[in-house]
Formats: C-alpha cells, structure tokens, sequence
C-alpha cells in the first residue's frame, strides 16, 4: 500500500506471480489430443458458437512445442498411449492436461483388454469432462477450471 | 561521417541486450525441466520412419541438357537476328551450321529419352 500512495495516480501494484499467473490464465494453447468422437466436440468448442476465443484458448496448436493444455478428447488404446506420453512429455512447462469425456477419464463403455481404463494411469490429469460425448459447455467449463488453477498456483522462481 | 552510424551501433546495442535480456528472464523466471523426449523430432508422437534426406530422381540433368541446348541457341540467334542483313552470307551459314550442330544436340538427348518419363513408367 505504501508504494502506491508514494507513486499516486494512475499506477497500479501488482505481484509478479499473479501477473504472470493472468498471462498464462489467458493464453491456455490447447494441444487437440483428439481420439474419437470426443474430438468433434473439441472442435465446437474452438468453434464460431462456442467461442472459446473469448477464454484466450482458440490458439489450437498442432505441434506440442506451442502448447499449454493436453486435451485428451476420446479413448484411447494401450498402444496410442505411448505416443500420447511421448507428446505430453514434448510439450514444454508448465503444461496442464484434461481428460475429456468418459473414455478419456475412466475407458467408459469400453471396458476391455484393449483400451487404458483412464488416461490418468499414465498423464497427469488436472481436469475430468463427464458426459459421452460431453457438451462444448462442459469443456469450456474445465477450462475455467483449469484457469482457476493455474491463478492459484505458484508460477516463477520454480527450477532456478 | 562515421557519426552517422551511432544510431546503428545504438541499434545493435538494444537488440542484443534485449535478446539476452528475455531469454534469461525466461529461463530464470519459467519452469526449467529438460527431457529427452524434448529433443527428439516430433512425429506425432511416433519413431520417425527411415531418413528425412532420401534421394529420388527428377531427371534433372535431362531436363539441364534440353534447357542448355535452346539456351545457348536463343543467346547466339538473337543478336545475329538483329544484324541479319549487314552480316551477309557467310554469318548465315555459319549459324546454320551452329543450329544444326545444337540440333544434332536434341536429338541426341530425345533419344535418351528426356521428354518419355511418363512413357518409361508404363514400361515398368
């Protein structure tokens, strides 16, 4: 409080955390994991009626170096789950992950040998989408969610 | 003179030092967490299949030749063409002689085959 009564009008003090914090809350770059019909969703969501520009998130990267959110849209089978890790792990910090639908966060109905019963047996999953396929709604919803965390969490200083 | 160029030293100067200046923010403030799979080619999170530098042919050197042949013809034809009439007899058969030589040239490359590459693959 001190600085600003010093510095008078017209100036505004901030931490650099949450600065930092705002700018990466606002530019969330999706990188489109998607496996099956979830991903038709996915693309409602960065589409003209859902609008996810508004939330800084239309930036739909298709390289892993550019983005900020794993989305996992779709199930996925124990043979796709290595290139997806190999992805994730390509993607740089800080990165953040969301399993979209019942597929992506439990292997839903598909219930077999085949398929990972839940992407987060191997991906750090901040975020889970219920709904088969889940609306767009729901996944602009994860997104301020996952907003919501980043705003929270501790964001410079980390690995130096 | 040399005065004139501080405003480009001065240039030089802020690019470099902004250059260093974010980068070194950006590794002491960012998150730093090196892996190998940063490194690696991104393939859609695939192994990459055989070598990104594989050779394949475009007649090149055939289509090379042909260009050459009409090359050097309009270069020599076209200066003669200009001056036909003061140049006389002798010049004309001497280009002539010139055209038929290059000519010989064409011929020489069609029947290498230069213009059949559609034809060689139905051959295959």
């Amino acid at each position: 409080m001190g600085l600003e009564s010093a510095l008078g009008e017209g100036f505004l003090t901030t931490r650099v955390d949450s600065l930092v914090n705002w700018a990466r809350s606002n530019a969330v770059w999706p990188m489109p994991m998607g496996l099956a019909c979830c991903a038709i969703e996915m693309m409602a969501f960065a589409g003209p009626k859902y609008d996810v520009s508004r939330f800084g998130s239309e930036v739909f990267r298709f390289s892993p170096r550019q983005s900020d959110l794993m989305i996992v849209a779709g199930w996925c089978t124990y043979k796709m789950s290595h290139a997806i890790r190999r992805i994730w792990d390509q993607m740089p910090d800080p990165k953040w992950c969301v399993a979209m639908g019942a597929c992506a966060s439990t292997g839903g109905m598909h219930r077999c040998y085949g398929v990972v019963q839940g992407v987060d047996n191997f991906l750090p999953v901040d975020a889970y989408i219920s709904g088969c396929p889940p609306r767009p709604d729901a996944v602009i919803n994860a997104l301020m969610k996952i907003q919501d965390k980043i705003k929270t969490e501790h964001s410079v200083l980390l690995d130096t | 003179m040399i005065e004139n160029y501080l405003p480009i030293l001065i240039l030089i100067g802020v690019a470099i030092i902004l250059a260093l200046l974010l980068i070194s923010l950006s590794r002491i403030m960012g998150p730093y967490r090196p892996n190998v799979m940063k490194l690696r080619p991104y393939e859609s999170g695939m192994d990459p299949v055989g070598q990104a530098r594989e050779r394949y042919s475009v007649s090149f050197y055939l289509v090379a030749m042909e260009f050459i042949v009409f090359d050097l013809e309009i270069v020599f034809l076209y200066p003669w063409a200009v001056r036909f009439v003061k140049l006389g007899v002798g010049t004309f058969f001497a280009m002539m002689l010139f055209l038929v030589i290059l000519f010989l040239g064409l011929i020489y490359t069609l029947k290498k085959g230069t213009l059949d590459w559609d034809f060689k693959q139905i051959k295959k």
